[in-house]
């Protein structure tokens, strides 16, 4: 790799001994060896397995479960439902104050979307289990459903989640997370041009090649260690305690190895009730997601729709920008409120824009809870934001590449949430950008610096 | 559940148990005999993370029954380094950086394997037929890509 070390050398420290060396990581020796241990691959004597009965609907009312037959099905051990779990209604950001708890451990009352787990079984081997759950019987009300964001928003809509009371996040700023700075409507009014366009994905699986899991082995004393592949460790950890009401100091986690998660193995999930299982049968369990469970139930990238409507002058300048942005996070938040509220944040884009409205919406649906995927929040939205300033490059008649050098934000502009810009180096990139790609700008673009007085 | 037995050479060390009939030889493999190196990803057929290579052939471990491999002769990732001394593979996986996650490296390695056991110098439209079998959902290929043509490099040296 080369290190440009002309670009900001009047405040670049010379005397750095790890960037920029290779080093060799620790994990790969491990890797292609066979040695490294990911959580599946540690066995223990009496081992159980978990297994989930998940409900078939988008949405029910539970009129009632019997499980009499798993509980003597040949190999069962143990039947779990929500009566069972000491804390059931959690939600994962509450250890960052992000309430309400909204999400039940195992359904009680209620599924809100299909996969939804209703009953755990743990038994002496998987496929005991798998033949186990498929005898518990669950009685439903099937209640009306709504998958579409702009159809939760509709009043009269059927109601996903009522530890909510809406179909939207509730934000302490209100319906929605906002920013505004300047007076977007003026800027409209003084535009050449205005170009409003919508942008809307779908969910997207993370598909890691380990599926999600953890192994309990019960310590004695009441103690737990509880191999996992998390990406998130104390938020596991500390929602585990919250769930099981039990210290963290019996907790034991051990993490670190995760076979691909790139943000699927942030939420709380299997742990909890794996563990209690553990403490129920005093015997090691583990719960691990079947490839089919991985792509239909885990948490996607959530659907998003992005509203973008740009005032831009002639000369380039963008005057005012109003950005609706809607985050599907299906029927529990999980990360999706947090996700929403990047979103927020981002949508000015790295632009200098004197007039700015923004709203993001925290939607709640029957679909399958989304949650954290690289970057969740801004990565659809850049899409959005750059296909957009493609298309008003286009609209007047400017090359896409100078039109993002008139905007970009450089050393000293005040962005649209207030924070004023320190450190730039947009305008450096884009010049190494234009040369790396053979994409010729104006010589006036190449003497620019993301140094206010630099040009 | 009927117990059959079965006997194979594993990594060259004789191996004997008796498993329920069904067991798939990555169950086998992974909870009897301990050898954790093949992975199960999907466990139907589709993501080679469990491949293993049987009597020279590359075969998915989670699509083999155990019983049938009695009498065979069967090499995994965990059995290719010698005293502690890395196979090329291994070396040039290392080297590329060509694991993130590591989880599917053991089954590449071993389709890696089997190509430059049968072509010594392979194109590489060679290698990335040879590794189709097999999802990785980290590296963007490129680096394994690299990491094999780089072993079949050092092979052919050696061989030189
Ligand atoms: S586990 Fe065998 S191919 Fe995926
Ligand atoms: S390195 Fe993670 S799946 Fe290949």
């Amino acid at each position: 790799m080369e290190l440009r070390k002309n670009y900001f050398a009047d405040v670049r420290k010379d005397d750095l001994h790890e960037i920029g060396q290779p080093r060799p990581r620790s994990d790969s020796p491990g890797h292609v060896t066979g040695k490294t241990a990911f959580f599946a691959d540690r066995n223990f004597p009496g081992m159980l397995h978990l297994k989930m009965v998940r409900s078939p609907h988008h949405h029910a009312r539970i009129r009632s479960i019997n499980t009499s037959e798993a509980v003597k099905y040949p190999g069962v051990v143990k039947v779990l439902t929500a009566k069972d779990v000491p804390h059931n209604v959690y939600t994962i950001l509450i250890l960052i104050q992000i309430g309400p708890e909204d999400e039940t451990v195992l359904a009680d009352g209620k599924v809100r979307w299909k996969g939804e787990a209703v009953v755990a079984v743990l038994a002496e081997t998987e496929r005991a289990a798998q033949e186990a759950a498929a005898k518990v019987k669950v009685d439903y009300e099937v209640l009306p459903a709504v998958f579409d964001m702009e159809e939760a928003l509709k009043p009269g809509a059927p109601l996903v989640n009522e530890y909510h009371g809406q179909n939207y996040y509730l934000y302490d700023s209100g319906e929605c997370r906002k920013v505004r700075f300047g007076d977007v409507e003026a800027g409209f009014a003084g535009a050449d041009h205005i170009l409003e366009q919508s942008y809307q994905s779908s969910p997207i699986e993370h598909a890691p090649t380990e599926t999600t899991g953890c192994v309990v082995a019960p310590e004695g004393n009441d103690r737990f260690t509880c191999y996992t592949n998390t990406q998130a460790m104390f938020f596991t950890l500390d929602n585990a305690s919250i769930i099981l009401q039990m210290p963290g100091s019996k907790l034991h986690f051990v993490g670190g190895t995760v076979g691909g998660g790139f943000g699927g193995k942030v939420d709380v999930i299997v742990e909890p009730i794996a563990i209690l299982g553990a403490k129920l049968t005093g015997r090691p369990v583990s719960f691990i997601y079947s490839r089919e469970e991985e792509m239909q139930i885990s948490s996607p990238r959530a659907a998003e729709k992005v509203v973008i409507k740009d005032g831009v002058m002639k000369d380039g300048r963008i005057v005012a920008r109003k950005v609706t942005g809607y985050t599907d996070a299906g029927a529990y938040s999980r990360h999706s409120p947090y996700g929403a509220q990047k979103g927020a944040g981002h949508y000015p884009g790295p632009y200098t824009i004197p007039n700015v409205w923004i709203d993001t919406y925290c939607v709640y649906t029957n679909r399958t809870p989304s949650s954290a995927m690289r970057g969740f929040g801004v990565t659809i939205g850049d899409f959005a934001l750059e296909v957009q300033m493609d298309k008003l490059a286009r609209l007047i008649g400017m090359d896409p590449l100078e039109f993002r050098f008139i905007n970009a934000y450089r050393d000293g502009d005040m962005k649209a949430h207030r924070q004023p810009t320190e450190g730039a180096a947009l305008i450096e990139c884009m010049q190494e950008a234009s040369r790396a790609a053979n994409w010729p700008v104006a010589e006036k673009y190449m003497a620019m610096s993301s140094y206010k007085n630099g040009a | 559940m009927a117990k059959v037995p079965v006997q194979f050479t594993l990594n060259g060390s004789e191996k004997a148990e008796f498993i329920d009939s069904g067991t798939t030889l990555l169950n086998a493999l992974r909870d009897k005999v301990g050898d954790t190196s093949p992975k199960g990803g999907c466990h139907q057929g589709t993501c080679g993370a469990c491949s293993v290579i049987i009597d020279g052939e590359l075969r998915l471990s989670c699509l083999t029954l155990a019983e049938t491999c009695n009498g065979t002769t069967i090499t995994t990732t965990s059995g290719l380094s010698e005293s502690g001394v890395l196979h090329p593979l291994q070396r040039a996986f290392l080297d590329t950086f060509a694991t993130q996650c590591g989880f599917c490296t053991p089954g590449m390695i071993m389709a890696a394997k089997v190509l430059l056991d049968h072509t010594p110098n392979p194109s590489r439209d060679e290698v990335v037929e040879a590794l189709s079998g097999n999802i990785c959902r980290c590296t963007g290929y490129e680096p394994i890509i690299q990491a094999v043509l780089t072993a079949a490099r050092a092979n052919s040296q050696n061989a030189a």
